[in-house]
C-alpha cells in the first residue's frame, strides 16, 4: 500500500499545506501563493495517474512500445498556463485592493468597510 | 532502486518548501521558495515521463509565476501579520480533515504506475498511442492530443489566457499608461552592473532563439505554442529587468503586445472558421490540405501551435508590463 500510493498522499498532503494557507492567512498575496502551491500539487496528483511501469514519455518511436497515457499531460500543460493567468488577475485585484485600502490583508480591509457602514 | 531515492529526495524537498512557505512571513522569501517549488516539481514530472508538462512547468511555475509574485510585492507590503491563533487552528482542523477524507478516498485508486489501471486500458488510450501516426502523422502525442484531438479545449484556453491579460490591463493599466513619460525612480539596472548588462545580451539571442525552436519542433519532441510563448515572454522580460522598462516599451509597445493577443486568438479561431468554410467541421484539419488528409493536419497543427504562441507570448509581456509599469508610475514608494 505504501510502495505504491505514496506518490498520491505527498501531493494530498502539498494540496492540505496549501489549503491551510489559503485559509488561515489573512494576507492576500500569500493566499494567492498557497493556492498556487495547492494547484501544484493537484498537478502532481494528475501526472502520477497517467505513468505506467517501464513506460517512456509519449513521443512514439520505433524504439519504445509501453508510454505513459498523453491525456493527463495535456490537460496539466494548459492548466499550467492558465493558472499563471488567473494567478496574475489575482495579484492584480490585491494590487488595487492595496491602493484602495492601503492594506492587503483580508481582515483589515473588511474591518475598514464596517467602520465606513457604521459612520454611514 | 535508484529512482525510489531521487523520489524520496525530491518529495522531501517539496515538503519541506510546503512547509516553510506556511511558516515564513518575509514574502519576498516565499515568492522564492514557491518558484523552487515549481522547479522540483518539474523533476517529479521527468521522473513520471510527463516531459511536456515538466517544460512547461519549469518556465512558467520557477520563472514568470515568481516574476508576478515579485511584481506584485514591489506594489505591495513584503511582510505579513503574524497569523493569530483563532484563524490558524480552524484553518488546521479544516485541512487535517480533508486531508483525511482524500487519504481514504484515494485508497480505491490504482496502484502508482499500474499497468491494468483504468486508464491505461480504456479505447482511448489505444486511439491515441496506436491510431495518431496514421491519423496526426506526428510524434509527439502530446501535440496530437492538443492541438488535434482536443482542439476545442486549447482553444478555450487561449481564450482564457487572453481574458486574463484583457482584465489584468484593466486592472492595472492606467498606472502603466501614466508612466511611461514619468522618470523611473530606480537608476536602471545596465547602469550599475556592466556583468548583468554584458551576460543579458549574450543571453537573450538564445533564449530567443530557443523559444522558436521549441515552437517548431514541438510535433517531433517536448514543446509547443505554450511553452515556447512563455520562454519567449521571459527573454523580453530580462530585457526589462535590465535595461529598463522604457527601453523594452520601446522593442515591443503596447498597442502592438495588444494587436499579437487578439491576433493569436484570431489565428486559433480562423483556423477553424477555414475548415468551416471548407465544408468540414469546426477545427478538422483535415480539409486543409487539399485531398492530403495528413498534409492538411500538419498545416493545421503548426498554424494553430502558432496563434497559441503568439497570444501566450504577448499576454505574458502585457502582464509584466502591467505590474511593473504600475511600480514605475508611482513617486518614491516608502516600504516599512
Amino acid at each position: 500500500m505504501i510502495v505504491t500510493h505514496y506518490n498520491y498522499w505527498i501531493a494530498m498532503v502539498l494540496m492540505m499545506i496549501g489549503l491551510y494557507v489559503v485559509m488561515s492567512h489573512a494576507n492576500l498575496v500569500k493566499k494567492l501563493i498557497g493556492l498556487n502551491v495547492f494547484q501544484v500539487a493537484v498537478f502532481l496528483l494528475y501526472i502520477s495517474l497517467g505513468k505506467i511501469e517501464n513506460g517512456t514519455a509519449p513521443i512514439l518511436d520505433a524504439a519504445f512500445t509501453t508510454y505513459s497515457h498523453p491525456l493527463p499531460h495535456v490537460l496539466i500543460l494548459t492548466a499550467i498556463v492558465v493558472g499563471v493567468a488567473t494567478t496574475a488577475v489575482g495579484l492584480a485585484l490585491a494590487v488595487r485592493i492595496h491602493e484602495a485600502y492601503g492594506t492587503i490583508s483580508e481582515d483589515e480591509a473588511l474591518q475598514r468597510d464596517q467602520q465606513e457602514r457604521d459612520a454611514a | 532502486m535508484s529512482t525510489l531515492l531521487i523520489d524520496i529526495a525530491l518529495f522531501t524537498i517539496l515538503t519541506v518548501i510546503g512547509l516553510a512557505i506556511a511558516r515564513i512571513r518575509q514574502l519576498f522569501a516565499v515568492a522564492m521558495l514557491s518558484g523552487l517549488f515549481s522547479l522540483t516539481c518539474a523533476c517529479i514530472f521527468v521522473l513520471q515521463d510527463a516531459v511536456d508538462v515538466a517544460f512547461t512547468e519549469a518556465a512558467v511555475g520557477a520563472g514568470m509565476t515568481t516574476v508576478l509574485f515579485l511584481g506584485a510585492l514591489a506594489l505591495t507590503r513584503s511582510r505579513e501579520e503574524s497569523t493569530p491563533r483563532s484563524r490558524s487552528l480552524p484553518a488546521m482542523l479544516a485541512a487535517l480533515a480533508t486531508g483525511a477524507l482524500l487519504i481514504y478516498a484515494s485508497l480505491d485508486l490504482p496502484g502508482f504506475a499500474a499497468a491494468d489501471a483504468p486508464v491505461h486500458r480504456h479505447p482511448l488510450t489505444a486511439r491515441y498511442l496506436q491510431d495518431s501516426p496514421s491519423e496526426i502523422g506526428i510524434p509527439n502525442v502530446v501535440t496530437s492530443v492538443l492541438a488535434s484531438y482536443r482542439g476545442y479545449d486549447t482553444f478555450g484556453e487561449v481564450v482564457v489566457v487572453f481574458t486574463a491579460g484583457i482584465a489584468v490591463l484593466m486592472l492595472l493599466g492606467r498606472g502603466a499608461a501614466t508612466s511611461v513619460s514619468a522618470p523611473a525612480r530606480v537608476q536602471p539596472l545596465h547602469q550599475q552592473n556592466r556583468v548583468l548588462r554584458v551576460v543579458a545580451k549574450l543571453l537573450i539571442p538564445f533564449i530567443l532563439l530557443f523559444a522558436l525552436y521549441v515552437q517548431f519542433h514541438g510535433d517531433y519532441g517536448p514543446g509547443g505554442g505554450f511553452q515556447a510563448g512563455v520562454i519567449f515572454a521571459s527573454g523580453l522580460i530580462l530585457y526589462a529587468l535590465v535595461f529598463g522598462l522604457d527601453a523594452a516599451r520601446a522593442v515591443a509597445p503596447l498597442a502592438v503586445l495588444r494587436g499579437l493577443a487578439s491576433l493569436g486568438v484570431l489565428l486559433y479561431g480562423g483556423v477553424g472558421v477555414a475548415t468551416l468554410l471548407l465544408g468540414g467541421a469546426f477545427l478538422e484539419y483535415g480539409r486543409l490540405g487539399g485531398g492530403d488528409a495528413l498534409a492538411g493536419q500538419h498545416l493545421g497543427i503548426l498554424l494553430v501551435e502558432l496563434g497559441v504562441g503568439i497570444c501566450v507570448t504577448a499576454a505574458m509581456i502585457l502582464l509584466f508590463f502591467s505590474f511593473a509599469g504600475r511600480g514605475a508610475g508611482r513617486p518614491g514608494k516608502t516600504d516599512e
